[in-house]
């Protein structure tokens, strides 16, 4: 039976408190070396492309938009220098995806996380407000002298801390005022934008890019790597033991001991390892980890404990690359005496780079074929056939035809099915009424109602195959559709 | 009401409601404030509502609130408005002649697809929604026109009708040669053999086609014309082709001559605005391209 409780006896819960782990705030030091240069050139590169690409001009001919990279919206027209896509065409952004995803996957079973730790935006622009709150406020230690300061704030703090939230912003603003020049003339939007003539929609995009900005790169940071993003998750279920990722040699490394001792040791012929745990590696790393506890999932592989290592190991005396690109096969071989390999070539990485080839070059192929003119027929559904008063036979036809290039066309039709038939295009007096000739505008379409007639003679099956042939008569360019002709 | 904080259950330490059923008590549990306080508001909010907005049906109508507002109106505002975006499409439609409307492709699709709504609308009860007719309505996919096929001559058509009492309306009808005792009966047999022989159609045993001639020479000629090719003129239909408004065989043919036939079609200028009659104009001749 249930016993009766006192409730003075119940105890409280023991789920009081916080069910998650609450941030450590990640004061990354300033390094230099081979792969902070390698990250400073990329970033430069990155971001140039990105503020400025907008900027770049492309001539098109009269008419047409001349910025060179362009998603035009409101004509539903992408532009990529000398490509020009519509919006049936977005398979090629489907290939283009599948390139990206591969190439993700390419790089890393070759070198990790490059994507992470050089290219990746989050990655990039954390590292830009970084290096705005490292030279504002200074470096690692002085920042978490100030920020664990219980005085009252100084005006001098507190001028540091206005400049470094403003300038942060001012880089997400114009982070967000390029991504809407993307979609617009560049020139004449930033002109607009000046004096406040541009559209809504720009100045609410500028807003959300600007907050996003601010908010990833300025606040949240590696949680954005850790908590937020698949990749790290993928990651670890594609790489395999020849990918190399950024690993603490442990054989070299192990055991570790102070700078003095090792000498000592080494003095008297023992083995003692490399690591005079100095914590650099810790100091520097944007995530907050220690490289040392093995690979691990917050790590983006961005080679800067490898600098700062680099630079203590230079300063020992010892050789550099006690953290370096290498994964656990060789340093088990190294530990049994044997050379290290290093298979770059291996079947996932030629699977892979067969993928890209294929797609890639699959892209191009249709790319550089596509054909820049082209024709659709819809049936007319009421009246399917039509019976003419000397008993002839008319069908009627809506008729697409569209021109993808930059210059107008004229088109001949032809159709070809029916005995005898004679065409008539709604609104076009043709000298050739046979074979009608109708002007399209250079990037546009046509819709044409083009009437069919033939005789009910020889035409007697109920419904006749019927395509129309389109040829630019200046250039030879053609193209066909097909539908049927219906005899009632 | 009970006074709650002086009845206190000895086992849960709180107050009861003071009700007591067979020695069992009932703990005081209120509904919390914020809840309290959300329902009154709910109702606050309700009085406010039916102030100023409609609320209580009367007998005749409602109260209307001191917004006045109506989702009546709102609609109507929506559709001004809509008129007021298509202002400058229309008044381009308004503008041009039929014949540029139909060269000019922006114009023609717009004329198509306004022609084809109000085609659905006031149109295809009789010609059928693809305007195909049946008897008695014409085909207008076809290249038989009764009053002409041009974009003018169909566009008066749409404007004035069909024997429908407006003053420019097209006149005109087959007369009841039986009915009105003009012809006789074998007369009539012998003249509808001798038309369905015109578009070459089978004739019966034992017709005088000679006889026939002469009749339709005498009665029919003067509106369909010697050889029968008919008078967009006077509405009279082209009785040598393949197209029969009314049917091709004798039985049909007996009947129209013997009891005439008078079809109309009402006049549409006054109901329809004329940019809104000119699109119908450039969407029927559209079709089948007209004659």
């Amino acid at each position: 039976m249930n016993k009766t409780v006192n409730p003075n006896e119940l105890k409280p819960a023991d789920d009081v408190g916080p069910l998650y782990a609450a941030r450590k705030k990640v004061y990354p030091q300033s390094v230099s070396g081979t792969f902070r240069r390698i990250k400073w050139t990329l970033m430069a590169v990155c971001l140039g492309v990105y503020y400025f690409l907008p900027f770049v001009r492309w001539n098109r001919g009269l008419g047409a938009p001349s910025q060179a990279v362009l998603i035009d919206l409101p004509n539903s027209r992408f532009y990529f220098f000398f490509i020009e896509l519509w919006p049936q065409e977005v398979y090629y952004f489907t290939g283009l995806l599948i390139v990206a995803a591969v190439a993700l996957f390419l790089m890393n079973s070759v070198g990790g996380r490059i994507w992470c730790g050089y290219l990746c935006p989050q990655t990039v622009w954390t590292d830009l407000f970084y290096a705005v709150e490292r030279l504002i406020e200074g470096d690692r230690r002085e920042r978490m002298k100030k920020d664990a300061s219980s005085d009252p704030m100084k005006l001098e703090r507190i001028s540091e801390i206005v400049l470094k939230h403003s300038i942060w912003l001012m880089i997400a603003w114009w982070t967000g005022g390029a991504w809407v020049l993307y979609f617009n003339d560049a020139p004449t939007l930033v002109k607009e934008l000046v004096t406040f003539q541009a559209p809504m929609i720009a100045y609410i995009w500028i807003g959300i890019l600007t907050t996003t900005t601010y908010l990833l790169a300025g606040f949240m940071r590696e949680q954005v790597c850790t908590y937020m993003c698949p990749w790290p998750r993928i990651q670890a279920a594609l790489t395999d033991e020849w990918a190399l990722n950024v690993t603490y040699r442990y054989d070299r490394g192990e055991k570790r001991t102070s700078v003095k001792k090792a000498a000592e040791l080494r003095a008297l012929g023992q083995q003692v390892g490399d690591c005079v745990d100095c914590y650099q590696c810790v100091a520097v790393c944007p995530t907050g980890i220690d490289i040392r506890n093995g690979p691990q999932m917050e790590c983006i592989q961005c080679g800067l404990c490898i600098d700062a290592c680099d630079n203590v190991m230079t300063k020992i005396g010892r050789p550099k690359r006690l953290i370096g690109y290498d994964n656990d096969i060789n340093i088990h071989r190294r530990q049994e005496g044997k050379a290290p390999i290093y298979r770059i070539v291996r079947a996932r990485t030629i699977v892979y780079s067969a993928i890209i080839a294929a797609v890639g070059g699959i892209m191009i192929y249709t790319l550089a074929t596509r054909s820049l003119l082209d024709v659709n027929v819809l049936h007319d559904r009421n009246p399917v056939a039509v019976k003419l008063s000397d008993g002839s036979i008319r069908n009627a036809y809506t008729v697409r035809l569209l021109n993808k290039s930059g210059y107008d066309r004229a088109i001949a039709i032809d159709v070809e099915g029916p005995v005898n038939p004679m065409m008539h295009v709604v609104g076009v007096d043709s000298a050739t009424p046979d074979r009608p000739i109708i002007v399209i505008p250079r990037d546009s379409t046509s819709e044409l109602r083009l009437l069919v007639t033939a005789p009910a003679e020889n035409n007697s099956e109920k419904s006749i195959p019927v395509r129309f042939h389109v040829m630019d008569i200046g250039l030879g360019v053609a193209a066909s559709a097909t539908d049927n002709f219906v005899v009632p | 009401m009970t006074d709650h904080s002086s009845d206190i259950d000895s086992v849960s330490g709180k107050s009861t409601t003071g009700h007591e059923w067979d020695g069992i008590k009932e703990l005081n549990t209120p509904l919390p404030r914020w809840w309290v306080i959300t329902f009154y508001l709910t109702i606050v909010w309700a009085i406010g509502y039916w102030i100023v907005y409609p609320a209580w049906p009367l007998i005749q109508n409602n109260t209307t609130g001191l917004f006045g507002y109506s989702s009546r109106a709102d609609v109507a505002v929506e559709l001004a408005n809509l008129e007021k975006i298509r202002g400058d499409k229309m008044a381009a439609l308004g503008t041009a002649s039929l014949a540029d409307i139909e060269k000019d492709p922006a114009l023609l699709a717009l004329a198509r697809a306004k022609g084809k709504t109000v085609f659905g609308d006031n149109c295809a009860p009789c010609h059928g929604t693809g305007a195909t007719g049946s008897k008695g309505y014409p085909n207008l996919n076809d290249d038989e026109w009764l009053w002409g096929g041009t974009l003018d001559q169909i566009m008066q058509t749409i404007q004035f009708g069909v024997r429908s009492g407006h003053a420019k309306t097209h006149e005109g009808q087959m007369l009841a040669f039986g009915k009105d005792g003009v012809l006789k009966g074998d007369e009539i047999v012998t003249v509808a053999n001798y038309v369905r022989s015109l578009s070459g159609l089978s004739t019966r045993n034992g017709y005088d086609a000679a006889k026939g001639q002469k009749i339709f020479a005498e009665n029919c000629a003067a509106c369909h014309g010697d050889a029968g090719k008919g008078n967009q003129e006077m509405g009279a239909p082209d009785l040598t082709d393949k197209i029969w408004l009314y049917g091709s065989d004798e039985a049909s043919l007996i009947e129209t001559i013997g009891q005439g036939r008078a079809g109309v079609m009402p006049a549409w200028e006054g109901r329809l605005d004329p940019a809104t009659i000119k699109a119908m104009a450039v969407y029927v001749h559209s079709l089948g391209g007209g004659k």
